[in-house]
């Protein structure tokens, strides 16, 4: 919402500064975006041209001497072709900033003659296209005085970024009540003198949806002559940035913005017959004032006559009957529109204007008919002619809502004791009306607030006129005690997988929620619930249903710009479904290229080989790990998802049915289709699938038992079919006695014709922790046989000869 | 025997190893030694002579021995020396940074951590709320009406109407939590909900994915003036300074009542940094207001009963203004030079006790 200083002034009485007004407009929440001081048009002085010559050495250039008002003329060179003695125009003095050109002028010597300024026209000020000449005033212009000022171009331009609960701030006049409400100055009366008309309206109007448009009131104006409206009216209108079309047009604008009160007007010589008020029917077109042709719907409500529609209701006239400089009677019409219907209209045919910004917001219905006098008022006043009376069709006046308003609100509210007094003033000047003397209050809310519904409401009002800079800051009382967790298991397993996987050299990664359709479905997702009905763009389309893809499109694009070896994570939301309990929790990782735990790339000591499965496994179970996942009770096992490299690739579970994760070397077709190259390897981790831990009544540590006895460890080596698993073999081992045997590793992996096709030799070492007494070689005999036995039950393996 | 001990301290003097040394002790101690020899003489000897010859005798055997044993810790340390200077390395190679020195938490993480601890001191439990939402808990409920331009402002993301219709959106807010907390949980309530958010707009300070941190508190007293207590020493933690001036202006959300907008003063005249606590202009960094009573209600909470106050700020927007990433987009890169640069050390945990920041 545009205004200019001189306009509020209109309706303001006012002795405060600009900055004050600006300071004031934001505190009482209407919100100063932007303000255009003009003072760049503040070096531009009015001056008279004494002698014009010939330049000596330039055809098309003269010599002028100035008389810029301080009683010592100046010489200027100038090439316009008005330049004359007598004239009298804007100068420029050395120093100044002459927007048009850009340029800071300086004493110049032009052709060898010195000039000492500038004269200008007005596209070097930057006021139109105009540059046949230079600025030409009447004779009697001031000479030495502002050339703004006395041009009226100093008005300074005030942005308001309006919330979309004002309406009645949409007005110029209603930003002006709100100053005199605060304060700052007086409100002039606003009150519209109704005038007076002969004869009924000829054209009738029918409203046929009542529930669209609760009032309509119209009024033909005849024998008008329809030009440019007046300079002041433009200048205001162009200062607000809006264009100058004729006098008729301009009225309807400038009460627009005066009053917020939007208008149309036909040219009733193009108007067949009576108007309608209806909604569209379904691919009914009209073309628009705005060139462009609009096909409805019957959700829309329009303006229609005997040649169909007219005007888009509440949002945009027809060219068809638009006002021109040809218009001799005019037809003025001012309605008012269901605010919802209007949003709606304008969302779906894209267009934005000025009607349909108030009408959303909702405009005052007690202003409809005093907007249609203010407008005839300044159509005769411009245009001349003779009105008829305003007919007034569906209105059934205004009754205002009441609201019960206990005074103590403000006070449990905001914590601060505004005198009953000064809160009932406050309602007071910004128009509403308080009743009775109790506790509780009956205030009527003005025609112009639809915003008000409830006492927070009012609450408000009387906060931001009182002052919020007046509020002094409380302290929440309440917990006196030193604070318990604040984290859910869930939370405090997402910060310890972060800080695992950093810890493991790997950089943590936020990508989009959404990804391109074709990597959703490539990792089991791409449903149709998941897919967005207006993606930002096309790849931005689908819920993901993994943290991989976006890791590895992010891994490449580092690749792409020269960074290959790269270890990114993510802990963060995937959707299996639109339900709140399908969002699930995953801690992914990637490494690519040589970017493993220990470091990457070549190196003195040893250059760092290849990612690879079991990067990924370690990352994977330093991630559950993290997490409070139970490790020694997990399960790898073959049978990752499809996108992954079948033979090397594992899943974690834990029991039968929960899986914890997946890790390993993607499928090359994922790649491929991906469009990445490797080495990658990655992995995902179902944070939330990992069982909470049971509460535990306290937090003492199981007694720690320490054996007396030495430690020993025994190698075995055993030849097994190439397809049995290490670990089959070492929990074979390890149960062979569980008491004794406290750990089993594996040392050594062969394979070669020496072992036997189709065989390979695994070498473990098994620790042994004698608990009871120190082992006898017997004993340590008996335990190897177990050892053997079990291994050779459950995996058919042999100790190695 | 003079003759005999020179050359045998002769001999003892040219042993070049242990075996030299060795060889030389047999040939004068052992048992068929020459000082060994000299001893066995002592048994024929007459009394007198074996009194001036004894002790010249055993006296040539202790000068031997001593003799023998410096030389073999001469021997010894010679032989150290000479191990540790073939073992000499040069020291300057550089060694690998170790993974926990190369990793990194994105600034994001770290800001939501920092927020936890400064709210956890206040109080405030952290909530969590799905992503994917109905229109009911992120709009209707929150007292935005259907159709009005209020909705408009959020540029909403949808998903297809399933089959009855409904349509579930990407939340453009963290609000729907405010009224998913009220519905499980009674009064007094005091919660921050840091998340992901989404709106259709896209430029260096708009992102179609962001963060924010919601917060409310709901009790029977809580104010504005409360409200302006919390959010400002909110403000004087996270951003680690001593006080802060802020401006807090009217303004309208639909789910509070009043609304009020958050500026800081804070000094922008160094290119590429903010300075808070200090300088002239005013940056908005937050939206509050109390809780409409139309909010509570959905939430199922009598008005005039429970009162409080709600606010909502960027977590991404605060990132950039405490440690100046100049792009929000780039938040979302994955660049490993930018998390390098912008990115926290993984052992950085924000603490109250030990600071936010190091």
């Amino acid at each position: 919402m545009k205004l200019t200083l001189s306009w509020l002034k209109e309706h303001l009485e006012t002795d405060a500064s600009l900055a004050e007004i600006v300071e004031r407009l934001t505190s009482i929440g209407l919100e100063v975006e932007y303000v255009d001081d003009k003072s760049g048009l503040k070096p531009f002085v009015i001056a008279k041209v004494l002698t014009a010559v010939q330049h000596p050495d330039a055809d098309r250039l003269r010599v002028l001497t100035v008389d810029t008002g301080d009683g010592k003329p100046v010489q200027v060179v100038c090439g316009a072709p008005n330049a004359r003695a007598g004239l009298v125009g804007a100068f420029a003095a050395p120093g100044a900033y002459v927007p048009g050109i850009d340029v800071t002028l300086s004493v110049g010597k032009i052709r060898g003659v010195e000039s000492f300024g500038m004269m200008c026209s007005e596209r070097e000020l930057e006021l139109s296209d105009e540059h046949d000449g230079i600025i030409d005033l009447p004779a009697d212009a001031p000479v030495g005085t502002s050339y703004a000022s006395y041009a009226k171009l100093d008005d300074p331009v005030i942005d308001i970024n309006l919330t979309p609960n004002r309406p009645d701030a949409t007005s110029i006049f209603g930003i002006a009540r709100d100053l005199a409400a605060s304060g700052l100055g007086r409100l002039k009366d606003g009150t519209v003198a109704p005038v007076p008309g002969k004869g009924a309206c000829p054209v009738k109007v029918t409203i046929d949806a009542p529930e669209l448009c609760p009032g309509f009131a119209l009024r033909l104006v005849r024998g008008v002559k329809n030009g440019h409206s007046p300079k002041w009216l433009q200048q205001r209108l162009i200062a607000i940035g809006l264009r100058p079309i004729n006098a008729l047009v301009d009225i309807t604008n400038y009460i627009t913005f005066d009053r917020g009160r939007p208008l149309h007007v036909f040219d009733a010589s193009k108007v067949a017959g009576n108007l309608v008020v209806r909604r569209a029917t379904a691919g009914e077109k009209v073309l628009a004032l705005d060139g462009r042709e609009y096909e409805l719907s019957q959700e829309i409500c329009v303006i229609a006559d005997g040649n169909g529609v007219e005007s888009i209701a509440g949002v945009m006239g027809g060219e068809h009957s638009g006002c021109d400089e040809n218009t001799t009677d005019v037809l003025i019409e001012s309605a008012l529109w269901e605010p919802l219907n209007i949003a709606r209209t304008g969302r779906e045919l894209g267009i934005i204007t000025d009607a349909r910004y108030r009408f959303e917001r909702g405009v005052d219905p007690e202003f409809m008919v005093p907007g249609v006098e203010l407008a005839t008022k300044m159509a005769l006043d411009l245009c001349g002619g003779e009105p008829t009376e305003t007919a007034v069709v569906g209105y059934g006046g205004h009754t205002p809502k009441v609201v019960a308003f206990p005074l103590s609100e403000v006070k449990r509210l905001t914590g601060i004791e505004v005198p009953r007094a000064e809160s009932l003033d406050i309602l007071k000047r910004l128009g509403f009306e308080a009743k009775g003397s109790g506790d509780v209050t009956d205030v009527a809310v003005p025609s112009w607030r639809p915003d008000i519904d409830g006492k927070a409401d009012l609450v408000e009002e009387v906060m931001r006129i009182h002052g919020v800079d007046n509020i002094a800051p409380q302290p929440l009382g309440g917990h006196h005690a030193v604070n318990a967790k604040i984290l859910t298991v869930l939370q405090v397993r997402t910060r310890a997988a972060k800080r695992a996987l950093a810890v493991r050299g790997m950089m943590e990664a936020v990508t989009w929620s959404f990804i391109p359709a074709k990597h959703a479905e490539l990792f089991g997702g791409g449903q149709a619930a998941l897919k967005l009905a207006n993606p930002i763009a096309a790849d931005m389309s689908d819920m993901r249903p993994s943290l991989l893809p976006g890791l590895i499109a992010a891994a490449q694009r580092n690749a792409d710009k020269g960074i290959g070896d790269v270890a990114l994570f993510e802990v963060s939301g995937t959707y299996e479904g639109d339900a709140p309990d399908k969002q699930r929790r995953v801690a992914a990782g990637i490494r690519r290229g040589t970017a493993r735990l220990e470091g990457s790339g070549r190196h003195w000591a040893g250059n760092a080989q290849n990612v690879g499965v079991f990067d990924a496994k370690a990352d994977a179970i330093a991630a559950l790990e993290a997490v409070g996942a139970p490790v020694d009770r997990l399960q790898v096992e073959a049978g990752a998802p499809g996108w992954y490299h079948p033979g090397r690739s594992g899943v974690i579970k834990l029991g039968p049915k929960t899986v914890l994760g997946h890790f390993g070397e993607f499928h090359p077709r994922t790649l491929e289709s991906l469009d990445v190259s490797g080495p990658l390897s990655g992995f995902e981790v179902f944070v939330d699938a990992v069982p909470e831990p049971k509460a535990k009544p306290t937090r003492t540590k199981p007694k720690l038992d320490l054996s007396a006895f030495q430690r020993v460890t025994r190698d075995f080596a055993f030849v097994v079919d190439r397809s049995v698993e290490a670990g089959t073999l070492t929990k074979a081992a390890l149960s062979a006695d569980k008491k004794l045997i406290s750990g089993v590793s594996v040392f050594d992996l062969f394979e070669g014709p020496s072992i036997g096709e189709g065989k390979k030799s695994i070498a473990i070492e098994v620790s042994i922790q004698p608990v009871e007494r120190t082992l006898t070689d017997e004993d340590f005999e008996a335990l190897a046989g177990r050892i053997v036995d079990n291994v050779k039950k459950q995996t058919g393996g042999v100790l190695r000869g | 025997m003079e003759t005999l001990e020179n050359s045998l301290m002769a001999g003892i003097a040219a042993a070049a190893d242990e075996q030299a040394i060795e060889a030389m002790r047999v040939a004068a101690l052992g048992k068929k030694g020459s000082v060994s020899e000299l001893l066995k003489t002592l048994g024929s000897m007459s009394q007198e002579e074996r009194q001036t010859r004894g002790p010249a005798i055993n006296g040539l055997k202790v000068r031997i021995t001593e003799a023998l044993a410096a030389r073999k810790a001469e021997l010894k340390d010679g032989a150290i020396a000479a191990r540790l200077a073939a073992e000499t390395l040069d020291v300057t190679l550089p060694v690998r940074q170790s993974p926990a020195e190369r990793g990194r938490i994105h600034p994001i993480s770290q800001v939501i951590d920092e927020i936890a601890a400064i709210f956890g001191d206040l109080g405030f439990a952290i909530a969590k709320g799905p992503d994917i939402e109905t229109d009911h808990y992120n709009f209707t409920a929150l007292n935005f009406p259907e159709g009005h331009p209020a909705r408009e402002m959020h540029d909403t993301f949808f998903f297809q109407p399933d089959d009855n219709g409904e349509r579930k959106l990407l939340r453009t807010h963290t609000s729907p939590v405010q009224i998913r907390t009220m519905e499980t949980q009674k009064p007094p309530i005091r919660i921050v909900i840091p998340g992901k958010t989404y709106r259709q707009d896209s430029d260096a300070t708009h992102s179609p994915m962001f963060h924010q941190v919601e917060g409310l508190v709901i009790d029977k007293t809580a104010n504005v003036a409360n409200m302006k207590w919390v959010l400002s020493e909110f403000c004087k933690a996270f951003f680690e300074v001593p006080s802060v001036n802020m401006r807090f202006r009217p303004s309208f959300f639909p789910f509070t009542e009043p609304s009020l907008e958050v500026d800081i003063q804070c000094d922008r005249s160094r290119p590429g940094e903010v300075r808070f606590g200090e300088g002239s202009d005013w940056m908005e960094i937050l939206g509050c207001g109390m809780v409409h009573p139309n909010v509570l209600r959905h939430g199922g909470l009598d008005p005039d009963e429970y009162q409080g106050f709600a606010w909502g700020m960027g977590i991404d927007r605060i990132a950039m203004l405490k440690y100046g990433m100049p792009d929000l987009r780039a938040f979302f890169d994955a660049d490993v030079r930018w998390l390098q640069h912008y990115g926290f050390r993984p052992l950085d945990m924000p603490t109250l006790f030990g600071g936010l920041s190091a």
